[in-house]
């Protein structure tokens, strides 16, 4: 039997990321596909496996005030949720990164209602890319396990204190069952120290926290958040490092190129699909066709210096959003287009939609999503948005 | 890539079967698995699927499983034209039953049969095939060794169950064994 390695869920990954990561509190609300991490979670309290306060609350919205509640004391604190049960926790997540409080959640990315829908699309944690989170998407349980021990790392940062979230896509991560090393319960506890926060609550060096502002402060407490989510970049890269270095995984900071270097045409990825791209990827190469992937890693802080020094290497890119902003294009699509105008890039552009409400995404598609862009060099094509596999007729 | 598609109804273990090939391929062979249901909810009785993937390399293909080189039927009353979906000229359906014969739209492919259900019964009182099944397709396949998949067993299931359900596993894999020659002759 190999050493450490199980076959376990990306949700039971994110449940020993989190035992392994010692927080003083959880408080959750399970949720369709988020629920087996706070059943393990549970379990692994109930069993002394973990020193920690189980807090249940009746819904989401209680779930992130409680943690708040702890953070403010100087706790550790854990939760996690998916899709309609993040949107019931939107009020308190803009209270949350506007406190200060560096609290890690996992999100399970599942499609928002109505229809009514349990399935995997990315709709509900990218609408909420303004609620002042650290935003970080995996691609497989191994990632997700390593990035909540990150996670901590990060959000505790004392140039950062901001709360980060996780993204798994629902199902095809987290009810999926792979080989994961579990790491060292020591070697987790020298990478990441106990948290130690000036922002808490203290009988000994008494602050004021959570208050009201007025307007002629308001703004200089956002200018800080924001400065604190821009300096975070810094600290992810560097957190990062550290931990390919003591676990031998790294996966390289804000993005990952893959076969970018001498690429024509690059897919933009995020999550799950990551895995799906590289291997057609990989079989177009074999053809001698010169196409590569970006795998965004965090959506905030976003990317902008990656895709804006990338723009100037290649002649094409695509953007896969498992989303769509009603009326105009998917929000990948956008930040990506904003770093790309930014540069001056002339590139060939293309947004694909789809993989909705839990829509397998093919090979063949994905195929055919390279084949557009490698044709679009060079043409007069205009930039557009596509829904593609599209089952109804259209006029575009 | 090796790809597997269990057919079973919620409650007969045809996930935790597709797992526990995972876990003989991942943790006690030299090999890379995925084991993942059909997404969705979940109903006791109703038809529901599972699948593995195995391969000697990572696997980053997340896409579902289209084509099959393995079919396991848990329940033969599910046996009906959509199971032909992905199947090539390759794949092999195993399927519990005693009278193969009788599924006119099976002829013309690869077909093993094992009763499945009369094994478990001889040795669990029950008739929870999932363990009977995956020792068949473990037999045909050869995806993973018997030891490995015994490992599985040791290392998944519950101390009271595991004597009984290895076994069912040697017994169905020794059934199968026999039928392997044959197939490969053919």
């Amino acid at each position: 039997m190999k050493k450490n390695k199980i076959f376990i869920s990306g949700d039971e990954a994110v449940a020993h990321g989190t035992r392994l990561s010692r927080p003083h509190v959880i408080a959750a609300y399970p949720i369709t596909p988020q629920t087996i991490t706070v059943e393990r979670l549970s379990e692994m309290v109930e069993n002394g496996d973990m020193d920690c306060d189980y807090m249940h609350v009746e819904s989401e919205h209680s779930a992130l005030s409680a943690a708040m509640g702890a953070s403010s004391v100087g706790a550790r604190t854990f939760t996690a949720t998916s899709s309609q049960g993040l949107l019931y926790m939107a009020e308190a997540m803009h209270y949350a990164s506007g406190g200060r409080y560096p609290i890690v959640m996992m999100n399970a990315n599942r499609s928002v209602a109505l229809p009514w829908s349990i399935y995997g699309d990315q709709r509900d944690s990218l609408s909420l890319l303004d609620s002042g989170w650290i935003q970080v998407y995996v691609e497989d349980a191994q990632e997700a396990l390593d990035m909540i021990i990150q996670a901590y790392k990060i959000a505790e940062h004392a140039k950062v204190l901001t709360p980060m979230m996780v993204n798994l896509d629902g199902f095809i991560l987290t009810h999926t069952y792979e080989m994961v090393e579990i790491p060292e319960q020591e070697m987790v506890d020298k990478f990441l120290p106990k948290f130690e926060t000036p922002n808490k609550m203290s009988f000994e060096n008494p602050k004021n926290l959570a208050f009201s502002s007025q307007p002629d402060d308001n703004t200089e407490f956002k200018y800080q958040q924001n400065k604190a989510m821009l300096d975070s970049i810094e600290i992810i890269e560097k957190t990062d490092q550290d931990f390919g270095e003591q676990f031998g995984r790294y996966y390289q900071g804000m993005v990952e190129e893959i076969m970018c270097a001498d690429a024509d045409a690059v897919l933009v990825t995020l999550g799950s699909i990551t895995g799906t791209v590289r291997v057609v990827a990989e079989q177009l190469r074999a053809k001698g066709l010169k196409v590569g992937v970006l795998k965004i890693r965090y959506m905030r802080p976003f990317p902008e210096k990656e895709i804006m020094a990338l723009s100037k290497k290649i002649k094409a890119i695509g953007v896969i959003d498992k989303d769509i902003s009603f009326g105009y294009e998917g929000t990948i699509y956008t930040n990506v287009n904003s770093a790309l105008s930014k540069a001056n890039a002339s590139v060939f552009k293309k947004n694909f939609i789809g993989g909705l409400g839990g829509r397998d995404i093919t090979k063949a598609e994905i195929e055919k999503m390279f084949m557009d862009l490698l044709e679009g060099i060079d043409s007069d094509k205009p930039a557009t948005v596509e829904f593609f596999n599209l089952k109804v007729e259209t006029n575009d | 890539m090796k790809e597997i598609r269990w057919h079973g109804r919620g409650g007969q273990g045809g996930f935790t079967a597709s797992r526990l090939l995972g876990i003989a391929a991942g943790m006690f062979q030299d090999k890379h698995a995925l084991a993942f249901p059909s997404f969705g909810p979940e109903r006791r009785g109703a038809p529901v699927l599972a699948f593995t993937k195995i391969d000697d390399k990572k696997i980053h293909d997340r896409s579902e499983v289209i084509t099959c080189d393995y079919v396991v039927v848990m329940d033969e009353t599910l046996i009906n034209p959509t199971m032909l979906k992905g199947i090539t000229d390759d794949t092999v359906f195993i399927i519990n039953t005693k009278n193969p014969d009788k599924y006119e739209i099976l002829k013309n492919y690869k077909v093993v049969a094992v009763d499945a259900t009369g094994i478990a019964l001889d040795i669990l009182g029950r008739p929870i095939t999932n363990t009977a099944m995956y020792g068949a397709l473990v037999a045909i396949s050869g995806l993973v060794s018997l030891d490995a998949a015994l490992e599985s067993i040791r290392h998944e299931m519950k101390p009271s169950l595991i004597d009984k359900n290895i076994e069912i596993v040697n017994r169905a894999y020794e059934e199968c064994s026999k039928v392997e020659s044959t197939l490969k002759n053919n």
